[in-house]
Formats: C-alpha cells, structure tokens, sequence
C-alpha cells in the first residue's frame, strides 16, 4: 500500500493544484493575520472558513482525482496487488496530500507571526486537526461516488451535492426545523443532528475548544450544558473518527464488488 | 494451468457469458475467438480478477482466484485498450511497474526490439497509438511469468513490429509458457495459435485445433470457416 500512496502522493505534489492549495492557504493565513492583526482573532475567522472550505476542496480534488487515475487504477489491478491496496493507497495520497497542504499553508504564516510563544497554540491545533478530518471524510465520500458513478458528469454533481447539502442546506433544515418546533424540547434533537454532519461537528468541536460556544449559536449551548468541554471534546472527536472510518470502509467494499 | 467452471456474468440485464467452463493446458498458444462483445474480454479480465463474476469458479494453476490477489505474480496482461496515466513518460511508467512487483525485469532487451529508445522521456499522452501498443507489449513481456493474457495484441503494429511480437511469441511458447490471446485477425491466429476457444452468446462454441475447427465447418480457410459459424447463428 505504501508503493501506492507513494505514487499517488508524488502525482499529486508534483501537480499544479497542490500548489494552488498549499499558496492559497498561505495568504489566507497572512491575510488573517494581518486584517485581524491578532492571533485569537484570526483562528476564529479561520474557523468559518475552514469547516466549509475543507471539505469542499476535500470533495472536488477527491472525485477528480479518483476519475484522473482510472488509467493508473486499471494498470495496477493487473498486478499483483489487493485491490483494497489499491484503493486505500490512492485515498490516503490525496488525503495526505490535502492535508499537507492546509497544514503547511496555514502553518507557516502563523508560525512566523509567533504563534509558539501565544496561548493560541491548541486552539490552531485543533483547528488543522479539524481541517485535517474533514479532507479525509470528504475525499473518501467522493471516492465513494466515483466508485460507484463511472460517468465523472454524474460524478462531479453528486460530490458538489453533498458538499452543499453538508455544508449549507443540513444548516438550513435545521435551522428551519428549530424554528417550526420552537414549543419542543428539543435538547436532543439537535445534539444528534450535529452528530450527522461532519462539518457541524468540527464546528461545535473547535467553538468548545475556544470557550465561546454559548455565544456562538444554540448547538453550541446546548453541547455545552450536556458534555462539558472536556467530554464534548473526546465526543466529537470520536464521532469524527466514526465519520472518517465508515466511508473508507465503504471504499474497500466497493470496490472489492466493481467491475473494471 | 487455467481452468474456468460454469462461469456467469451479466452487466445489467445484458447477460455476457453465461456458463463458460474451459480448461487450458500449460504450454502452448490458445486463440480465443469470437464476434465483437461476444465476451472474449470479460472472460479475460474476471480471470484477472478484474470483473467480479456472479457464478462460477476459476482456478490458475490450481488455486482458486476468487478474492486472491498474489495469482497475478504469475500472469503477464496486455489490455485491450493501452490507457496510461497521460501525465508520465515511457521510463517512469516502466519504473512504477517494475518497482510495484519487484521482479527481474528485461526491459531493456523490448526496448531495443521495437525501436523505443527514441520514445523513452516522452509523455504517455504524446505518444502514437502504435507506440503506445508497443509499450504496452513492453510492460506485458518483460517479466518472467508463467501466463501469458494479451488482449488484442496486434492492434496499430506495423508489419515489422508484427512480425517481431510473433518472433517473442514464439520463443515463450517454446519456454513453456501458456498464452492467451484474443484477435480478430485470422492470418494472425493461422500462423500462432496451437488451439481455438470460440465464443459466441456467452457460451464457447468451439473449443479445438484449426483443422478440426475446419473440418467442423467444412470450410478451406479459417475465416470462411468463422462467416460460415456466424451466417449458421444469425
Ligand atoms: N464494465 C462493463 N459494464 C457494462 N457492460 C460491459 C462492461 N464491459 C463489457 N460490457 C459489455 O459486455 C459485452 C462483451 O464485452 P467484451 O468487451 O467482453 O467483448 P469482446 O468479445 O472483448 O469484444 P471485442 O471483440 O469488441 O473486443 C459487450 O456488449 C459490452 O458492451
Ligand atoms: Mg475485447
């Protein structure tokens, strides 16, 4: 698996979008830094634009690069090789690839800034392991369209769908279905909605971690009444966990089943 | 040894090979022949494992395939289609797949056959269709395995290019290897092929020797013996 990820790691540093990524990420990061002129502030704004930015990046290089190597994957089928090898090496280098790019991209910037010696130091941390679940969660979901949609048209619309119904209309629905049954307790409700939504979650999980959840929203409250930082922490965590394990397993069964 | 046992597999509703059972013995050249979409490549890729059959079993040298992967040590494939990721050259490519089943490899001795040195840091994608076969013949022969599976090999060869893939067909079936090869061209199959597979409707229709094979359709020469099977089924 290692020769496969390998290569898929290689391909992909040495293409132009990761460089892209890894730039863009970059002035993003001094632009932060110098709009806000403060760490704190910065690793709030860059919140906002992580937990939606990751995963649609995460969806979109996914599901194209999964269609890109068809080629590489119909020459390594031919070898000795498992197939889960396959897949999980291809996976694990456009992750892995994704996320050395955010890290590195927003790393640098806010190093040079003097992020060490501020208190700021877990609260990035946090905020790149977030970014960094979310690439993995995304990318394996658009793995998982792309094994099972050979047409890439029908491939790109299902991977941009579900990025905006994560990321922007789950929100929605949720938000209106707070509103319509405002006379309900409700408690619950939202704390299992959020669970379904990676992108919720890695939100909540960093709004704990900065302390200003109650101020930030209901889901946010409500997390914190029932969990406490610290048992909400090691929650969302392990549901992000669940979230990234269930579609790699996916991955492997599907394409233990394709036809090639 | 191959050998496949009440084989079934549908795409959809489109049923394509509907209880193939074949055995192939070691050495020699086995011709699989047959219409366009008769199956010929679906039956050689779910040997390799790469289309997943709904029924049946297939055996390579003894061992079932299903699920396994290691098999494929053995087996050297030349796809139908030469699709290469567009964005690496002849070299890289030859060093992937060299460094992925790390085995001997004679490379260099195919390279200097078919004339490809000149080609070796061109990309894949700005290759000739003939070029790129050539390189996929590469990639087919230059290990040392025992199974042979070449899908369409001639496809875009010139004549001298043809006649050298004869040439190393040739010398490996005197090695003792058994190969597998689909084609259209009958000359090709009248010169090479020690037996016939012919597939038709998802099922073999004839398994034997070229002259049996002829005898059968009482027919001079194969391709009249091959119209005369087809006009017999339309
Ligand atoms: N992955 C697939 N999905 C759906 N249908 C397929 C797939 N692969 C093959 N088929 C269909 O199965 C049938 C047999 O195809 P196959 O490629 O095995 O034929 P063939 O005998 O190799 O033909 P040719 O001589 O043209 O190479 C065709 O009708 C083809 O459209
Ligand atoms: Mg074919």
């Amino acid at each position: 698996m290692i020769k496969v990820l390998q290569y898929s790691f290689y391909d992909l540093i040495r293409s132009r979008w990761s460089y892209v990524y890894f730039l863009f990420y970059l002035v993003l990061g001094f632009a932060l830094l110098f709009l806000n002129n403060s760490i704190s502030k910065a690793v709030i704004t860059l919140m906002n634009v992580i937990v939606v930015l990751t995963p649609m990046i995460g969806t979109i290089f996914g599901i194209m690069y999964y269609y890109s190597s068809r080629e590489f994957t119909e020459l390594l089928l031919a070898q000795p090789l498992r197939r889960r090898t396959i897949f999980l090496g291809q996976y694990l280098g456009v992750a892995l690839s994704l996320t050395l790019s955010l890290v590195f991209g927003l790393g640098l910037p806010f190093a040079f800034y003097g992020l060490g010696q501020s208190a700021e130091m877990g609260n990035f941390a946090l905020l790149l392991l977030s970014g960094a679940f979310l690439t993995f969660i995304f990318v394996a979901l658009a793995f998982i369209i792309g094994l099972r949609n050979d047409n890439r048209i029908k491939g790109f619309s299902y991977a941009i769908l579900i990025w905006l119904l994560l990321a922007v209309i789950y929100d929605g629905i949720f938000l209106i279905s707070l509103i319509i049954f405002e006379d309900y307790p409700l408690d619950k409700f939202t704390l299992i909605a959020t669970m379904f939504n990676p992108i919720d979650l890695s939100r909540i999980l960093i709004l704990l971690k900065l302390d200003i959840s109650a101020l930030l929203g209901y889901t946010g409250a409500i997390f914190q009444k029932f969990f406490g930082t610290q048992t909400g922490l090691f929650t969302s965590l392990g549901v992000l966990i669940v979230w990234t394990l269930v579609p790699v397993y996916f991955i492997v069964r599907l394409a233990r089943k394709k036809d090639f | 040894m191959i050998e496949i046992k009440d084989l079934h597999k549908k795409f959809g509703r489109l049923q394509v090979l509907d209880g193939v059972s074949l055995q192939i013995a070691d050495q020699g050249i086995f011709a699989i022949l047959g219409p366009n979409g008769s199956g010929k490549t679906t039956l050689i890729k779910s040997i390799l494992g790469m289309v997943i059959p709904q029924k049946g079993e297939i055996y390579v040298n003894g061992q079932p395939v299903k699920g396994q992967w290691e098999y494929r040590r053995q087996i050297n494939y030349l796809p139908q289609i030469a699709r290469f990721p567009e964005n690496i050259s002849v070299t890289e490519l030859l060093q992937m797949i060299k460094n992925l089943r790390s085995q001997p490899a004679n490379d260099a001795e195919l390279i200097e056959l078919f004339g490809l040195q000149g080609h070796l840091h061109k990309k894949l994608g700005n290759l000739s269709g003939g070029t790129k076969q050539k390189v996929n013949i590469v990639l087919a022969f230059m290990f040392d395995s025992p199974i042979f599976i070449l899908d369409e090999p001639t496809t875009g060869l010139d004549p001298v290019s043809l006649l050298r893939l004869k040439d190393l067909l040739r010398k490996e079936k005197e090695a003792g290897k058994t190969i597998l090869i689909t084609t259209h061209i009958m000359d090709f199959v009248e010169t090479m092929a020690d037996e016939i597979v012919f597939l038709l409707e998802g099922n073999i229709y004839f398994k034997g020797t070229l002259d049996e094979l002829k005898k059968k359709s009482n027919q001079q020469d194969l391709e009249h013996a091959i119209a005369n099977i087809l006009a017999e089924n339309s």
